[in-house]
């Protein structure tokens, strides 16, 4: 490798200089579409827009409220159902390592992340809806889990894998159980890349809407039951952005504006409260 | 602090401690058999659903190309294509650009600037598969058609890929707008794995004398290897399943196609479009066997990517 | 004395407790009946404030999924269930009716640059465009239907929805009763295969009116709502009497009144017979069971859908570029309603 420094030095200022580009590059293309949402959306934000139920054609005022509760409450309860399973299984694949039955594990997720939504939406379906005869939220929050699990298990076992093995060692070797060594030791070390996957996972799942077509079904009234059906901002997008009406069209936009500022906010949120400052 | 120091109440501690990691290892089993057990379930609901489908056309079904409600005649074949074709650009779009940007967010950029940039390039992934798919018929779809399609077809229109009329939508349209999609998630994750990345083995390599990059391409990118390709793989299973985005531009047309400027149709589309509307026990079945074929594309897939990775790691221990 | 008291109280209350609560009801089907079942149950909620109705589009197919599972108290479906699909129907939930309760026609667009309107189009030529027979704007048949009008030497792009959709039966049925070759090459449906080469399908009527208007030289149809509210350019379409007759509300109208007579079984309004008739337009039906498990709330059903298709609601549907339903329409409607056991 004969290379003059001057050469390999410039090679390094080129990989920065292209790198950087690709970041930017990622970068430009969610400020276009925000953009284009915003402008589309902005005539439809307001006040009123966050706070009423839907309203028809023709009628002035109306908002999404009811789907922002719904998304809110759907969200969370497959969170709460996504993150424990999530990170137990990766707390498994990352103690077990290199087991057959870890590999199968580590591949059917890696397969179910392959599945569409609505074909998850449509299992929810045959499980949750279909022997009730009834739509439900809960319905949704469970495809919605599904569709978290494989972003959680894989992130968190990544995270908690990159926890150096001198760490959990020491734990145990001060006496500390198993348990008490992954509990309090090795997850609270991982806990910014466990985030970044939670967070990962519920971008993913919060602007999804084929699924919750046969399980939360939508309504235009308010529900807070999670067995009821209930609205869900996606679906409302989606139902206002293929209709033939320009008033609806720019409440689809905004509503779409309202969901990347919901992720947006808590991405911030969670960075904040939840890392300590010491980490990155 | 003496080495032998006897620790006293270490039987009593263990003895608890010895209880507690037990029904903790429990319950960690118990999830991950839970876990097993719902994708086993969800095969087999596929499975039911695709019956009188699988019983009417059998094998026949994955290379006949003929897709036809009204005569109730049903193959998959283009489909295939269309779903493996428009992945594939997707991923080599979104695994280069979005590699090279964990990079540079991880490795190169100063603090102040790797943490709100990193961040823009998440938030794509809380953008609506609607959105996606209305922004690429709006605003992508005419760019693909006036200037990045005629672009390429005169620089690079030897290729077969880049022959053939330009009408905005098609192959290539959905694979970038699916690469958008995927970048998060290739970004995001592969930026994670880099950082975990150990501080010694870096420094190991700039005391040798590498330059920055040196220790980025030779060092810290090859020990990331198997994170990234996670990040790969779950990127490539959104990319594969994904349906709204893609229906909107890519021209559903069941068809195979050399050029990439041809419109194309995905399993996924075909149930996105179709399902809603659906009458008729096979054509029902006909649909849910599609998602049955992307439980199985899938599998492929990630079967092969597994080998891959195993093959290099192999050959580069 | 008390206790019988008591119990003539309890049993009173029990009788009118039900009627004071508020009723929900649940429906599911067609995309085309969204704006006008929005705005129509919105207005019965005014009058009626016990009364609250959930009304979701998740297609016609969906529609009728969920109304044979009876997770809905009805349907709603561009095309009415056929016979298979009523025996599944109704070895759950009992007898089965339809209603029409919406009329709307569907309009052919078209992007050719320099003409925004007045392209004329016979039967032949049309189903021709769509077949692919026809390729290129500059076609001399096309020609002879419009003279002194400039046509550009474009390629003919062929537009269609790719998603399932009671607009495309409902063309498709009319391409059917005009050409033999469509008839026998691809029928009618809700999704067909398109034979033509340069075809494209858009995703949902934004989508095809997106490929529509991304396209120099595209053609597709749509619902007649849509391309007035989206200001596309129509085409002038050769009705079964010879006239040329361009999209208006009198001209559906007429075309209904030709067949005053629909039912599930035999409901086809296309290629109406009369001087002033537009020729492709159909209905939007609802489906109930005969025999609701619950009583109270199939009373309340009753007299919504017997409010939706009067003349009132039907005012609504105007407002929004729905067609009302012709009286007779209407009143067939009513009687097939008031045979619910309620």
């Amino acid at each position: 490798m004969k290379r003059s420094l001057s050469s390999r030095h410039a090679a390094s200022w080129i990989g920065a200089t292209v790198t950087a580009l690709c970041a930017i590059i990622g970068a430009a293309i969610l400020i276009l579409i925000l953009g284009y949402v915003a402008f589309a959306g902005a005539r439809a934000l307001n006040p009123a827009f966050l706070t009423q139920l839907p309203v028809p054609v023709g009628e002035t005022g109306g908002g999404v409220g009811n789907g922002i509760v719904g998304t809110l409450i759907t969200v969370g309860i497959a969170t709460l159902l996504a993150l424990p399973m999530g990170l137990l299984g990766a707390l498994f694949l990352a103690l077990f390592g290199r087991g057959w039955f870890p590999e199968v594990v580590r591949f059917l997720s890696d397969v179910l992340s392959g599945i569409p939504s609505i074909a998850i939406g449509l299992f929810a379906y045959t499980l949750l809806v279909a022997p009730f005869r009834h739509f439900s939220a809960l319905s949704a929050s469970f495809a919605f889990a599904i569709l978290m699990l494989p972003i959680i298990l894989r992130t968190s076992e990544e995270a908690i894998r990159s926890v150096p093995r001198s760490i959990r060692e020491g734990a145990l070797a001060l006496g500390l159980s198993e348990f008490a060594t992954t509990m309090r030791i090795v997850v609270p070390a991982a806990r910014p890349a466990i985030i970044t996957g939670l967070l990962l996972a519920i971008a993913r799942v919060t602007g999804e809407t084929a699924p919750l077509l046969f399980t939360a079904f939508g309504s235009q009234f308010w529900e807070l039951n999670p067995a009821q059906p209930m609205a869900q901002l996606p679906l409302q997008v989606f139902t206002y952005a293929i209709s033939p009406y320009a008033s609806w069209h720019a409440q689809a936009w905004a509503g779409a504006l309202l969901l990347i500022t919901a992720v947006l906010v808590l991405n911030i949120l969670a960075r904040l409260v939840l890392t300590p400052r010491t980490q990155r | 602090m003496a080495v032998s120091q006897p620790r006293g109440d270490a039987p009593r501690r263990s003895r608890s401690a010895a209880a507690g990691d037990r029904v903790f290892l429990f319950v960690v089993n118990a999830a991950v058999g839970l876990f097993v057990i719902l994708v086993a379930l969800l095969f087999l609901e596929l499975v039911k659903g695709s019956w009188p489908s699988l019983h009417a056309f059998g094998p026949k079904f994955l290379w006949t190309s003929e897709w036809n409600p009204v005569t109730n005649q049903f193959g998959a074949l283009p489909l295939i294509y269309g779903t493996l074709v428009s992945s594939l650009v997707a991923i080599v779009l979104a695994g280069v650009v979005g590699i090279l940007a964990a990079t540079y967010l991880a490795e190169f950029a100063p603090r102040w600037v790797a943490r709100p940039l990193g961040f823009v390039i998440e938030l794509l992934a809380a953008v609506p598969s609607v959105v996606f798919g209305l922004w690429g018929l709006f605003v992508l779809a005419p760019v693909v058609r006036t200037v990045i399609g005629p672009a390429l077809q005169k620089y690079l229109g030897f290729l077969p890929i880049f022959q053939g009329p330009i009408s905005g939508v098609g192959m290539l349209t959905a694979g970038l707008v699916l690469s958008f999609m995927i970048l998060p998630t290739v970004t995001a994750i592969s930026r994670e794995v880099i950082v975990a990345i150990g501080g010694d083995l870096r420094e190991a390599s700039m005391s040798l004398g590498a330059t920055k990059w040196e220790t980025v391409a030779r060092v810290v990118l090859p020990a990331s290897r198997a994170g990234i390709f996670g990040a790969l793989v779950l990127a490539l299973g959104r990319a594969l399943g994904e349906t709204i985005a893609t229906t909107m531009v890519i021209g559903n047309r069941p068809q195979i196609a050399a050029s990439l400027f041809a419109p194309s149709y995905t399993l996924a589309s075909v149930i996105a479009n179709e399902f809603t509307e659906a009458n008729g026990d096979v054509y029902i079945s006909a649909l849910i066997e599609l998602g049955l074929l992307l439980f199985v594309v899938s599998f492929i897939v990630n079967a092969i990517a597994r080998l891959l990775l195993w093959i290099v790691l192999r050959t580069r221990s | 004395m008390r206790k019988s008291l008591a119990l003539l109280g309890a049993a009173l209350f029990m009788t009118v407790a039900p009627v004071m609560a508020a009723t929900q009801l649940t429906g599911a089907g067609s995309t085309f009946d969204y704006p006008f079942f929005s705005k129509a149950f919105f207005e019965y909620g005014k009058t009626h404030p016990d009364v609250q109705v959930n009304y979701q589009s998740i297609g016609s197919g969906g529609g009728i999924q969920q109304f044979t599972q009876r997770t809905v108290d009805f349907g709603a479906t561009d095309v009415p269930m056929n016979a298979g699909e009523v025996k599944t129907a109704s070895a759950g939930g009992g007898n089965v009716l339809q209603v029409p309760v919406a009329l709307g026609g569907v309009s052919v667009v078209y992007n050719l640059p320099g003409m925004t309107s007045g392209l004329r189009l016979s039967p032949a030529v049309l189903a021709d465009l769509f077949l692919g027979t026809i390729s290129n704007w500059n076609d001399p048949r096309i020609a002879k239907l419009n003279p002194g009008k400039k046509l550009p030497s474009t390629p003919v792009v062929v537009v269609h929805r790719s998603d399932g959709s009671g607009t495309t039966y409902i063309f498709t049925d009319y391409l059917s009763s005009v050409s033999p070759e469509w008839k026998s090459k691809v029928g009618t449906g809700k999704s067909v295969t398109w034979p033509a080469q340069s075809a494209i399908g858009g995703k949902g009527s934004e989508g095809l009116a997106g490929q529509v208007s991304n396209n120099p030289g595209a053609i597709g149809y749509v619902e007649a709502a849509y391309a007035i509210q989206n200001k596309m350019s129509q085409a002038d379409l050769q009705n079964a009497a010879g006239k040329f007759v361009a999209y208006a509300p009198s001209a559906v109208h007429a075309a209904a009144e030709t067949r005053p007579d629909v039912t599930p079984e035999s409901f086809s309004i296309v290629n109406a017979k009369c001087a002033t008739c537009y020729p492709i337009a159909g209905y939007s039906w609802a489906v109930v069971y005969q025999n609701p498990q619950d009583k109270v709330k199939g009373k309340v059903l009753q007299q919504i859908l017997e409010w939706l298709v009067g003349p009132d609601a039907q005012r609504i549907a105007g407002g929004l570029d729905y067609i009302p339903l012709p009286p007779s329409v209407g009143g067939a409607a009513r009687k097939t309603l008031s045979q619910m056991h309620v």
